[in-house]
């Protein structure tokens, strides 16, 4: 009898099985997860204009990865140009400063607070120009045409951010990340500025108007309650099918179990 | 004269007078059916299309089938101003402006859901118990049908209003068809009544919802329940249960009262789907506009498989003579759709002509005792699950943060080999049970109780099985095995049955069919032998027997 | 003790015999695991007295009268409460109003939570009924073998091969001949009523809406496009012909992405003729199965199709470099009108969406 079999009756035989299917199930998911090959280049920028408490910020959380003069490393792109649009979006939602070079920045808690983004923005800015920061009025959704909005987000955006704005997949483990927290802002610049993989809709593609009417839909969908029950995420049949086979099935199986179960005594 | 015999007398002479129904009814009362949780999965299929006939016809009197764009003006203000079909606002309209509707358009929708898993589960209980074999073959056709026609039938269903998410399946509907070879775009014109998406589709899957198909289906329902009835419910083995009787309780009151409690819990979990899961909210999808797509488009379960067949298949197409054959598109369409039935179609056949099993069986196989039809089932139900879980990749890559082509390629690897390993890991697992079974009725069932012998020895003593699992373990369906000796006569002349490359093949085929574990191997009755373990006998109560050598 | 089963496969094969479960529980000392007690019988099953035929099949009462009465308050507890669910969905539909998200949101869940709870209170309390109201028993019914005695089929044969050959079908092969041929020929008949389902489809599936000097419009706010307004690179935008807002077949066909490149970036087989300043207009109808191939990663030029994930390398004329579409993108030709704006050239040089048996 080897070893093993020897101790099969052992008490902690079952809890042995079970630590090393999870141990397993780890090392498999771990080996196939997360993975991407990094980010290309942003485009170059042009103009500039200095400020100097933005440039001792941007010395400290910027310059190793995007150069002393934002001109760019091997592992940072050139800022110059960028404008403070995409600086002001790539921190406010934590992007940047960036920890990890995957496929893809995530988001994270910004670690710069809103007086410190700015400056590092105008300093930004003042290399070589590029798009401002959308001023409160211009990304307000209030009065806008929400059904416009939603026609274009259709045709536009959600092929990656899927329809309620949950997200998507891309390829070599990049992502269309989802809509839930972006404030107006930020929404506003992404379109401005088409941060990593995001394509560029600037304002003269969709002008201003619309990127209001956007932002409405978006704001508006997300805060919008579901009348039918809980969501199961809103991203269509996939968890539906799963909640009608686990709960449906599942627990009417054991509904079945009790009809039928034979009666121990009368 | 009490109530019931005045109303036997009255109603009943009444009805009896002209329909001679006192026979055939009184049988029909007394009929046996067995119980097992297993034989309620075909229930839920029943009752969940009774529920679908209720709530269809609620939304039939709301539903407006019509592709006529209109502006919308309704209570989805969100939508206010858009330009939909009159069949999307029509639906906003069931959600929003008709009291009860969006409940009705949910518990629909989940009974549709349930409808298809049901049939699947109760497609599976059939196959791995060997139900279909005969005489019941054509009910399992029967069968294979009705989940054919549920696959259309919900897939129609659920493109009716006219919404992103199921326009883009008509579209995909319509690139499949384009695929066909020669009457592609011919069928595709005449289906959608000219260039897609055009303004015939929605009333024509309208009419095919709503009257060819549930007429369809009631008949095949209803010939597929008459059968059952007139050949009686299989049984599971046990004490007392063979192939000439039915042990169970009867339908009156017995069984019309567990399958009417039945009904109320099979529409209790539909409503209970239908209050606390939001289903298919069309309102968030938007009307269709062939410009527009959604990330993360898949089609209800039932169809993922297809889906999922879509996604894997590399971009394979011959152009030859001014034609052009999308393979990618037929194969993974038609071509997997169109092998699946009509293989599961012909299971029943083809096991028959392996085996050469031609008796009738009324008493079910447990799964182990029939290991190749298992294995092959696993295998089976593997691809098929690949297919599925493929029909979700990007859902799955993004959620799971797994490379998108990572999933393309595995579904593509895992297709061809997925299956072949689940076959040789369940035929193994499956004879190892029955080995475990053997045991079980060689040795006994260990009881924990430790007898010290006189010679210091320690045994565990065993108790043999009771008489009702004894009856279950030793139940077994042998198959006829087509030896040499039966395809040769006593000159060594080879009888036509095994000649020629079918012939051989059947033979071989019917030797790995009939692969088990014997059930006595001469190792010797109740647990003597080898392992010495002491027996105690059926009635002993805290006695210790004697250990027996 | 073992069981004695009555006999019952009398010559008609249809009495019924009757059985008891068993009802003794035996104490056993050691610890045999759940899953192997019912091995064991401990269930209860194991040991059955002796059946007994008396005249009912089925007994009127519970052995445990007390019991009995407990088991029928708590079925008439649970019908009770289906009774009060089923008023409570009336006052639901009486009492909750519609007509915006919230409202239904309410409804909806005091319509479904009622009806769930009168369904679900029926259905316990009728399978609390059966299971500990109703007396158990255990029949058993006789199969008789499906296939009929010879008799009956030598029978059947007999009646039917009379008939066969009183109504002269066999005998008279040119009657039966012309009958087929005209069942044949009536059978044509509803086939060809199909005919007007839809028109042929002919050479439309070769063209679109886009013609020499159309417009292109950007798609929700139909205005037209000159290259300076799309000219950050990495820029993407949907284009449809003018005048084509709301005509489905058309889009369905005509919808078309342009993206803004550097105009040194793009190589072949894009063709540089059909691009105006480093602005490439493809189709965007996927070529494998239709869906709008939209996803765009500006940092890798790549379109991937969300639907089952064709891609299309925009750099280079939107040729295919991973899934199921079987060829590119087909490149619309584009150039600038007088006004200055994007206009088309002419129709795609090919058909856009999905292969089809005439593509050649």
């Amino acid at each position: 009898m080897s070893w093993i079999t020897a101790r099969r009756r052992h008490p902690a035989a079952g809890y042995a099985v079970v630590v090393l299917g999870l141990v397993l199930v780890g090392v498999v998911y771990a080996a196939i997860a997360g993975y991407g090959a990094s980010a290309a280049g942003l485009p170059p920028g042009s103009s500039a204009q200095e400020v100097a408490q933005g440039r001792e910020l941007f010395e400290v959380s910027c310059a190793t990865c995007h150069g002393l003069n934002a001109e760019g490393t091997a592992r940072g792109p050139s800022l110059i140009g960028v404008g403070a649009a995409a600086v002001d979006f790539q921190v406010s939602t934590g992007r940047m400063p960036a920890k990890t070079m995957g496929a893809q920045v995530p988001q994270k808690p910004p670690t710069l607070d809103a007086a410190q983004t700015h400056a590092l923005a105008t300093y930004v800015a003042s290399l070589g120009g590029g798009p401002p920061v959308p001023a409160a009025a211009q990304v307000s959704p209030a009065g806008a045409n929400v059904g416009l909005g939603q026609q274009i987000f259709v045709a536009e955006c959600a092929q990656c951010h899927n329809f309620s704005g949950a997200g998507g997949a891309l390829t070599y483990g990049k992502y269309a990340p989802a809509l839930t927290s972006a404030t107006p802002t930020q929404i506003y610049e992404a379109m401005l500025t088409g941060p990593q993989s995001m394509p560029v809709f600037n304002d003269t593609t969709i002008p201003p108007s619309e990127k209001r009417d956007i932002i409405r839909y978006i704001t508006q969908t997300r805060s919008e309650p579901n009348p039918g029950g809980f969501s199961l995420g809103r991203v269509g049949p996939v968890t539906e099918g799963l909640v009608g086979w686990l709960a449906g099935i599942g627990l009417l199986i054991l509904a079945a179990m009790w009809i039928t179960a034979k009666q121990r005594e009368q | 004269m009490s109530n019931a015999d005045k109303a036997l007398s009255g109603v009943g002479g009444y009805l009896d007078d002209r329909f001679r129904a006192a026979r055939p009814v009184r049988s029909f009362l007394k009929k046996i059916f067995p119980d097992h949780w297993s034989f309620l999965l075909g229930e839920i299929a029943l009752y969940t299309f009774i529920i679908l006939l209720l709530t269809g016809t609620f939304l039939s009197l709301f539903f407006k089938p019509s592709m006529t764009q209109i502006v919308y003006h309704g209570s989805y203000t969100k939508l206010n101003g858009v330009r939909m079909s009159e069949a999307y606002a029509s639906t906003l309209g069931i959600s929003f402006d008709v009291r009860g509707g969006l409940l009705m358009r949910q518990v629909h929708h989940w009974a549709a859901i349930l409808f298809l898993a049901a049939i699947m589960a109760h497609m599976l209980r059939i196959f791995f118990t060997g139900a279909f074999r005969k005489p019941r073959e054509i009910n399992w056709i029967i069968g294979i049908t009705l989940l054919s026609l549920g696959i259309i039938e919900g897939f129609v269903g659920y493109s009716l209003p006219d919404d992103l998410l199921s326009g883009t399946g008509l579209r995909i509907l319509e690139g499949v068809l384009l695929s066909i070879p020669i009457i592609g775009t011919y069928v595709t014109f005449f289906i959608f009544g000219g260039q897609f998406p055009g303004q015939d589709i929605v009333p024509r899957m309208y009419v095919v919802h709503i009257l060819l198909i549930p007429a369809l289906i009631l008949a095949l329902v209803a010939a597929h329940l008459f059968f059952m009835f007139h050949q009686k419910h299989t049984q599971f083995s046990g004490k007392g249960h063979t192939d000439r009787n039915v042990v169970g309780s009867p339908m009156y009151p017995y069984f019309m009262a567990k399958t009417g409690a039945w009904f109320f819990f099979v529409f209790a979990a539909t409503a209970g789907l239908s209050t606390f899961a939001q289903i298919n909210p069309i309102w968030l999808f938007g009307p269709y506009n062939p410009a527009a797509i959604s990330a993360g488009s898949q089609p209800d379960f039932y169809m993922g498989w297809l889906e999922g067949a879509l996604r894997m298949m590399p971009a394979w197409q011959i152009t030859a003579w001014g034609h052009t054959l999308s393979l990618s598109v037929f194969i993974p369409a038609l071509l997997v759709f169109g092998a699946l039935m009509t293989g599961l179609t012909l299971y029943p056949f083809l096991e028959q002509w392996v085996t050469g099993d031609k008796r009738e069986h009324h008493v079910l196989d447990r799964p182990r005792n029939a290991p190749t039809r298992t294995a092959i089932g696993v295998g089976g139900v593997t691809f098929y699950g690949v297919l599925w879980l493929l029909g979700g990749n990007d859902l799955i890559a993004r959620f799971f943060d797994i490379q998108l082509y990572w999933t393309n390629w595995f579904g593509r690897v895992i297709i061809i080999v997925g299956p072949i390993i689940a076959y040789f890991i369940t035929k193994r697992v499956c004879l190892g049970l029955q080995r475990k079974d053997r045991e079980l009725l060689e040795h006994g069932v260990e009881t924990g109780i430790v007898l010290m012998r006189p010679q210091g020895e320690f045994v565990e003593v065993t108790r043999p099985v009771s008489e009702d699992s004894r009856a279950v373990l030793t139940t077994r369906n042998e198959v006829p095995q087509l030896t040499a000796a039966q395809t040769t006569d006593e000159n060594g002349v080879p009888s036509p049955a095994g000649h020629g490359v079918m012939g051989r093949l059947r033979t071989r085929l019917n030797h790995v069919f009939a692969e088990e574990i014997p059930l006595s191997d001469g190792h010797g009755g109740n647990g003597h032998g080898g392992n010495g373990h002491p027996e105690l006998p059926v009635g002993a109560d805290d006695k210790r027997s004697e250990p027996s050598g | 003790m073992t069981d004695q089963d009555d006999h019952f496969d009398g010559p008609r094969g249809d009495r019924a015999s009757r059985k008891r479960t068993g009802i003794a529980r035996r104490r056993v000392i050691g610890t045999p695991s759940p899953a192997t007690r019912h091995l064991l019988g401990d269930d209860g099953a194991g040991d059955r007295p002796s059946a007994v035929t008396k005249p009912r099949e089925l007994p009127a009462d519970l052995p445990n009268p007390e019991r009995a009465k407990r088991v029928e308050r708590v079925v008439a507890l649970c019908f009770t409460i289906s009774v009060l669910a089923s008023l409570a969905f009336v006052a639901s539909y009486v009492i909750f109003p519609i007509h915006s998200i919230d409202k239904v949101l309410k409804s909806n869940l005091g319509l479904g939570l009622s009806m769930t709870v009168a369904l679900l209170a029926l259905g316990v309390g009728a399978t609390i009924w059966v299971r500990h109201l109703m007396p158990q028993v255990e029949l058993t019914e006789a199969r008789k073998p499906l296939a009929s005695p010879e008799q009956d089929r030598a029978a059947f044969r007999e009646t039917f091969t009379e008939g066969a050959e009183a109504s002269q079908f066999v005998k008279r092969p040119l009657v039966r001949r012309t009958l087929l041929a005209a069942s044949v020929a009536l059978g044509i008949a509803p086939l060809v009523l199909l005919r007007d389902l839809g028109p042929l489809p002919r050479k439309q599936l070769d063209y679109t809406a886009w013609k020499k000097g159309t417009r292109l419009v950007v798609f929700g706010s139909n205005n037209p496009i000159t290259p300076a307004e799309f000219s950050t690179p990495g820029g993407i935008i949907t284009v449809i012909p003018e005048g084509t807002a709301g005509d489905l077949e058309a889009l369905a066909k005509a919808a078309v992405l342009i993206i803004k490149f550097r105009p040194e970036e793009l190589l072949p087989p894009t063709v540089l003729n059909w691009t105006v300043d480093g602005i490439v207009a493809y189709s965007k109808i996927c070529t494998h199965v239709g869906c709008p191939a939209a996803l765009y990663e500006h940092t890798t030029h790549h379109i991937l199709c969300p639907c089952h994930q064709s891609t299309f390398d925009a750099q280079r004329g939107a040729k295919v470099i991973f899934g199921p579409a079987p060829r590119a993108l087909p490149q619309l030709p584009i150039t600038i009108d007088a006004a200055g704006y994007l206009v088309a050239q002419s129709d795609f040089h090919e058909p856009v969406g999905p292969s089809f048996w005439e593509l050649g």
